[in-house]
């Protein structure tokens, strides 16, 4: 199978659904002249033209709130945020207008745009754009939040999330748009609201989403080379919709459970999946449910102490043998 | 009023000339419409006891909406902000829909989910009622953005108000409609306040506020809006710019309101005198000065605007009793139109977990 960066399948879906459909353009600053601040419509405006993939200026409570209205009337924007962090600026455009406009029309409309871009830490840019809102979204009924942690479920995702009819935020990571993985040349879809175990085991449960899953799969390594424990990883990929059988399966075989966020910890996702796993597989747990998130204060500029201030391999395995 | 049965200029535009006997009636009828829309939500409002939250009261503002969406043609889209019963009604919207949605009723035109900032009725062209000041703006450019991007030939009618002017997304989508050369127009619905804070306490300008529009490059025009003649005349010349040249315009239009901000506005005679209020009333009323109008033109009779008047009370008390007798939304009802796909059960809508209720 091919192996290409988690940028390019990004890419790959995205050409692939401006082909497919014509009502799909892609708006955002510097997607198309430029090629993309990160490069992930590389190539897109060359092919499709100005009138598909458009340069906005740095407007972008104007450009979100113009993708939604234009939603309205049947086309589907892809729009790109630079940084997701940059979302506060249009927060409600995104939660009133695309999150709320289907609900008030009592169904009389619907917003099928897609809102995409970086949301991590981990790069040195400072507390106000090292943001992760996809907790802060997913609180909102009516939007859909997805964080793809590899170019397989990248592409497969946001070919789905461009072909869903609701508003779907795709949080990317920019930590990893040149990594590798295996893509298929051949058309697939990954549906909205499916987790994927990332590897099998049968001692705890590690469930994480986006880069987290990659530092948990290194943590399992750790802890099955030098602890001699079975570790499974659950990859929630989708927030909301929020696949609940594959966690509580997965809690059901181990027993034990940490849960690895890349959000700060107060009402996370994992604050949320904590909660759903006491209140369901209570019986099935033989020890708390605990939690690795980020440190909880704004994320620090220090290259070397923003490393630590994200969940890292060792306080996963740290926490893992707090309760086995 | 005399001076204005005076001016013949905007009465001899083209696109006033055109008009027959019956379509300056209708003009006189969606006026009357919508005051006794008004006037009876109010009543009920008081003494129903079934309403709830805000009711921002469109009266003395009439000739805005009618005078302006009088002139939408087939692929002309309407979109405005929390005082736009006037525009729903203007719009073709029944007087039935809208009150049962004041009542919070299922048969409401948003099946009581929206109430009275959120009327909605997109089958005609009518994209809202936006209770968030100014919230609307770029979406009535993206609205716009559609019709040229789908090569419709067709415009964007945005309201706001004088204080909505003040939000960075108008100002916002000011630049982008004009980069992008889009066919939305903003009109500017001002009635010199916004809640109890004059225009000269809240808005810095030079003319006016549409002539902030200049930075942008943009046409602007200000409209007298007691006068429906003189809203149609240069509120149709930004259309034609819309449907011709593809470029937005932004109009201002002076209007008043009567009541308070919204039904609960202590404040109402403290941060306007009652002589103000008094003032226009007997002499600006939008409404008196149309009546006036189309009898001195001879095309109306006293007894005719006394019969349209009493069809339009008759039509809003059906309304109040299509309202009462109309059921409540289900507790159900709750959880459907939140996501498109769960509604219409597609795979992806029977995918995951939606909705985190326990
Ligand atoms: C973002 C936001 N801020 C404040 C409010 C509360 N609010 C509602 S209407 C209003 C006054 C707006 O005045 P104007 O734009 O002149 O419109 P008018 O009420 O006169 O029609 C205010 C402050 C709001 N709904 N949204
Ligand atoms: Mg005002």
């Amino acid at each position: 199978m091919p192996k290409i960066t988690y940028r390019k399948a990004l890419n790959d879906a995205l050409a692939e659904e401006l082909a497919r459909d014509e009502n799909v353009f892609i708006i955002g600053e510097e997607v198309a002249q430029y090629n993309g601040a990160y490069k992930v419509t590389e190539g897109l405006w060359a092919r499709f033209g100005d009138k598909r993939v458009l340069d906005t200026p740095i407007t972008e409570a104007a450009f979100v709130g113009l993708g939604v209205g234009a939603s309205m009337l049947g086309l589907r924007p892809v729009i790109e945020l630079m940084f997701w962090s940059f979302a506060y600026v249009a927060y409600d455009q995104i939660v009133n207008n695309a999150g709320c406009i289907r609900y008030m029309s009592g169904g009389r409309i619907h917003c099928p745009i897609v809102i995409r871009g970086p949301a991590n830490g981990g790069t040195g840019v400072g507390a106000t754009h090292s943001h992760t809102p996809e907790s802060i979204l997913a609180n909102s009924p009516g939007v859909k939040v997805i964080c793809p942690a590899t170019a397989y479920d990248a592409k497969g995702l946001m070919k789905s999330a461009i072909r869903d009819n609701d508003p779907v935020f795709v949080m990317e990571n920019t930590l990893l748009y040149g990594e590798i993985w295996e893509v298929p040349d051949e058309e697939y879809l990954i549906p909205l609201g499916v987790a994927d175990v990332k590897c099998e085991g049968v001692d705890i449960s590690l469930i994480a989403h986006g880069r987290a899953v990659l530092t948990s799969l290194k943590a399992a390594e750790i802890l099955a080379g030098e602890h001699g424990i079975n570790a499974e990883v659950v990859d929630l990929r989708s927030i909301r919709p929020l696949d609940e059988e594959t966690i509580l399966q997965s809690v059901r075989k181990t027993h034990h459970a940490v849960l690895v966020d890349e959000n700060k910890p107060f009402c996370s996702v994992s604050a949320q999946i904590a909660s759903m796993i006491q209140e369901k597989a209570f019986d099935d747990l033989d020890a708390p449910v605990l939690r690795v998130c980020s440190l909880d204060a704004p994320a620090i500029y220090s290259p070397a102490l923003e490393k630590l201030q994200l969940p890292t391999v060792e306080r996963i395995v740290e926490k893992v043998l707090e309760i086995l | 009023m005399e001076t204005l049965l005076k001016t013949k200029t905007f009465a001899d535009a083209e696109i006033n000339r055109q008009l027959t006997t019956e379509e300056k009636i209708d003009l006189l009828r969606q006026m009357l419409r919508i005051r006794r829309f008004e006037l009876t939500a109010l009543k009920q409002y008081q003494t129903s006891g079934q309403m709830g939250g805000f009711l921002h009261l469109y009266t003395g503002q009439e000739s805005v909406a009618v005078g302006t969406l009088s002139l939408c043609g087939d692929d002309d889209h309407v979109i405005a902000g929390y005082r736009s019963h006037g525009n729903a009604l203007a719009m073709g919207m029944s007087m039935n829909e809208c009150m049962a949605e004041l009542f919070g009723k299922a048969t409401g035109c948003s099946k009581g989910k929206g109430g009275s900032m959120h009327f909605f009725a997109p089958d005609k062209n009518y994209w809202g009622g936006h209770g968030i000041v100014a919230g609307q703006t770029p979406l009535g450019m993206g609205l716009a953005f559609a019709l040229k991007y789908q090569g419709r030939k067709g415009c964007c009618l945005c309201f706001l108000g004088d204080g909505a002017v003040n939000q960075g997304v108008y100002q916002a989508s000011l630049n982008l409609a004009s980069l992008w050369s889009l066919p939305v127009i903003y009109i500017i619905e001002n009635n010199q306040y916004s809640m109890g804070t004059s225009l000269e306490r809240s808005s810095a300008f030079k003319n006016c506020l549409a002539a902030r529009a200049e930075g942008y490059n943009l046409e602007w025009d200000r409209i007298n809006g007691e006068d429906i003649y003189e809203v149609r005349a240069k509120t149709w010349t930004a259309i034609q710019r819309a449907h011709n040249e593809s470029r937005p315009t932004v109009l201002e239009i002076n209007t008043y309101r009567y009541y308070g901000h919204s039904v609960s506005d202590a404040n109402t005679k403290k941060y306007r005198n009652p002589e103000e209020i008094e003032k226009y009333r007997k002499f600006h009323d939008p409404l008196q000065l149309w009546q006036s109008r189309l009898l001195a033109e001879g095309v109306i009779t006293e007894s005719q605007i006394g019969e349209l008047d009493v069809a339009a009370q008759a039509e809003a008390v059906a309304a109040v009793q299509f309202a009462e007798t109309s059921p409540l939304p289900e507790p159900a009802d709750i959880f459907s139109d939140v996501y498109y796909e769960v509604d219409e059960q597609t795979p992806a809508g029977r995918t995951g977990k939606h909705f985190f209720n326990e």
